[in-house]
């Protein structure tokens, strides 16, 4: 079977005291911060490949972005996958989530064969979580999002997706797209002999032209949203405790509710 | 000369770091009080092909140099000691296979070697033959399908978790060390056990077993080079294992370097951080400085080994230099930590018990002073 994992390279969390936002363009400064591949897209490769451990397939990944994104895709090919694509052009810059699902699912056109497209749940940097069902709905194939454990049957899709507080097992026929959680497994550490046939591989690289699209769809001019203003969040301010014996605590605490009406 | 680091070296090492600092060292503290080495970390270890780096590609290895290995080794060591020296004690059984193996030794042992699948160990030490190398009372005898091994050996480093060990026996008592032959002996060997596991100072979850040997039966094939070179083969491995574990030593030093100088510029004494005054100051200065010089000399000497050239002189020179670095650098973190530092709730003080270990194994820093002025005196290296 043909598995495609989109990706997304994002800044590393661990680094997020260094994150700077450019007032002038609304966009974070990408400059000395360390880049990962998004968590939650590192377990839909993980998924990828024990699919492909356990069923046999070629597993292609695909990540829209700048030219420094051909790193994380190519630790995609260290842990396992088997072919890079980058799609790479100045017009996709500025890419709201319509845009971006628009690109990838035609970069998804153009590789033709594919029975389940994998993607994580949301991107630890924009968080909105559409992106996945955004490509399903331009590749018109079913889409089951927040899944936490995949059994390929057949032509057939089982998941449980997860909920706030239980799951629902969704069937869907292939081909299909799923978005998963971090639940679903433990992404493996590249080795070193896949590093260096990873280092080796090449990067297959697509601009606009090669993906012919409507340059209306794409980048900042093919975005239904625009970026007002990002900005930095004043740090919330520090809870009180309360003291004294547990009534006076309980005395204090619903004088307090009731002060700010709250109940 | 040139001292950058190649695009696969780099590569190789950002995923070590990475693995080493996400997997190893959050369990350090934990691993060391309940005292027991913990299978994961060598399945980690495994999974990211370490242990095959220097063992040729032909054997199920990767074909790396032992200064990439080392590299490696520094990293590992830095987060966890314990797990850079299972990783070490490693090679000082694929390191003798490599070197005085035969074909057919090398092409069983090495390729689940290189996958991690089975461990290497190497066996000398004894009650009555330390530093004194030579006064190995374990016998072996020769029979007419092959060698009957009798004796014990203690603080074996990966004694009882690796699979395959190399045992220096004596053939010949009379001949003291020129007897000493190499033997390749398989866990589950009859008349080979595990007796006492020894309880440590430091690096309490590091395996250092004893080994008994009962009449056991080793076959003619596992003679690991000649019936007369297992002094030669013993001398050979513990110099290469020198550079081992002054790596190891290099890996504390720097972590304890580390913790010391983001403590000492958070800590506020007297109004200010004590990494402003001059005492402390000049005490990271010098931690530094031991450091780059102790990371140089093993740096050279595994660049000699892969040269195939003399290296033994540099690498007692490391693993002198390395171990008492680390011993002073780990006693001077404490010292930079104060009254925290003698706690168990900071690393500081663990640091400064595994060092230890580092002046004494593989040849005491004594014995590494006596290799090098025999070879400088003698015009040698």
């Amino acid at each position: 079977m043909d598995i495609i994992v989109c990706i997304k390279q994002v800044p590393d969390t661990e680094e997020i005291q260094k994150v700077k936002i450019n007032p002038q363009t609304n966009t974070i400064v990408r400059e000395s911060i360390k880049s990962i591949i998004n968590p939650f897209d590192e377990n839909a490769i993980e998924e990828a490949l024990r699919i492909k451990e356990k069923n046999s397939a070629f597993v292609t990944v695909i990540s829209m972005g700048p030219p420094q994104a051909e790193e994380a895709l190519r630790k995609a090919l260290a842990m396992g996958a088997d072919k890079a694509i980058i799609l790479s052009d100045p017009s996709f810059a500025g890419s709201d989530t319509l845009a971006t699902s628009y690109t990838l699912a035609s970069a998804i056109k153009k590789i033709g064969n594919f029975d389940l497209i994998l993607l994580g749940k949301q991107a630890i940097d924009g968080d909105t979580a559409q992106v996945g069902p955004g490509v399903a709905e331009w590749l018109q194939i079913p889409q089951i999002t927040y899944v936490r454990k995949i059994q390929i049957d057949g032509r057939m899709v089982r998941a449980e997706r997860s909920l706030e507080d239980s799951f629902e097992l969704v069937e869907a026929n292939l081909p299909a797209l799923v978005t998963v959680t971090k639940e679903i497994n433990e992404p493996r550490y590249p080795s070193l002999r896949g590093l260096l046939k990873a280092k080796a591989t090449k990067i297959i690289h697509w601009t606009s032209q090669d993906l012919q699209v409507d340059l209306k769809k794409v980048g900042l001019d093919g975005s239904a949203t625009q970026v007002i203003r990002i900005f930095t969040p004043e740090p919330p301010s520090h809870g009180e405790i309360l003291t004294g014996s547990v009534s006076q605590k309980a005395d204090k605490l619903i004088k307090k509710l009731k002060k700010k009406n709250l109940i | 000369m040139d001292f950058s680091f190649s695009e696969e070296q780099k590569l190789i090492l950002d995923l070590v770091d990475e693995v080493s600092k996400k997997e190893f060292a959050p369990i350090a503290d934990e691993i060391a009080q309940k005292g027991e080495f913990p299978k994961q970390n060598v399945e980690k270890l495994a999974g990211l092909d370490l242990f095959g780096v220097t063992i040729p590609k032909e054997y199920g290895g990767l074909g790396m140099s032992y200064l990439t290995w080392a590299l490696i080794a520094e990293r590992i060591s830095k987060a966890c000691a314990t797990t850079g020296l299972v990783f070490g004690a490693n090679l000082l059984c694929t390191y003798p296979l490599l070197n005085f193996g035969s074909e057919d030794q090398k092409k069983k042992y090495l390729p689940p070697l290189a996958k991690g699948k089975s461990m290497g160990a190497f066996a000398l030490t004894e009650p009555e033959a330390g530093s004194d190398a030579g006064n190995v009372q374990t016998t072996a005898q020769r029979k007419e399908d092959g060698y009957l091994l009798n004796g014990n050996k203690i603080f074996i480093t990966n004694g009882e978790i690796a699979d395959i060990y190399i045992v220096i026996a004596n053939l010949n008592k009379k001949r003291g060390a020129r007897g000493l032959a190499a033997f390749i002996v398989e866990k589950g060997t009859e008349g080979f056990s595990f007796g006492q596991h020894f309880k440590k100072m430091g690096l309490e979850a590091l395996p250092n077993v004893e080994l008994i040997f009962t009449d056991c039966m080793v076959p003619k094939d596992n003679l690991l080079g000649g019936e007369k070179q297992g002094f030669k083969i013993a001398m050979k491995t513990f110099a290469a294992g020198r550079i081992g574990v002054g790596i190891g030593a290099l890996g504390i030093a720097e972590a304890a370097f580390e913790k010391a100088k983001d403590y000492s510029k958070q800590r506020i004494q007297f109004g200010r951080p004590i990494s402003s005054f001059q005492a402390v100051q000049h005490t990271l200065a010098n931690m530094a400085t031991q450091i780059e010089a102790a990371r140089f000399l093993l740096y050279k000497a595994a660049w000699l080994l892969d040269k195939g050239e003399p290296f033994e002189k540099f690498a007692s020179m490391g693993k002198l230099h390395a171990s008492e670095s680390a011993m002073e650098i780990t006693t001077k973190a404490v010292q930079i930590f104060g009254g925290y530092g003698y706690t168990k709730d900071y690393p500081v003080e663990r640091y400064m018990r595994e060092a230890k270990l580092f002046e004494i194994i593989e040849g005491t820093s004594e014995i590494q002073r006596g290799i090098i002025a025999n070879l400088i005196l003698k015009g040698k290296g």
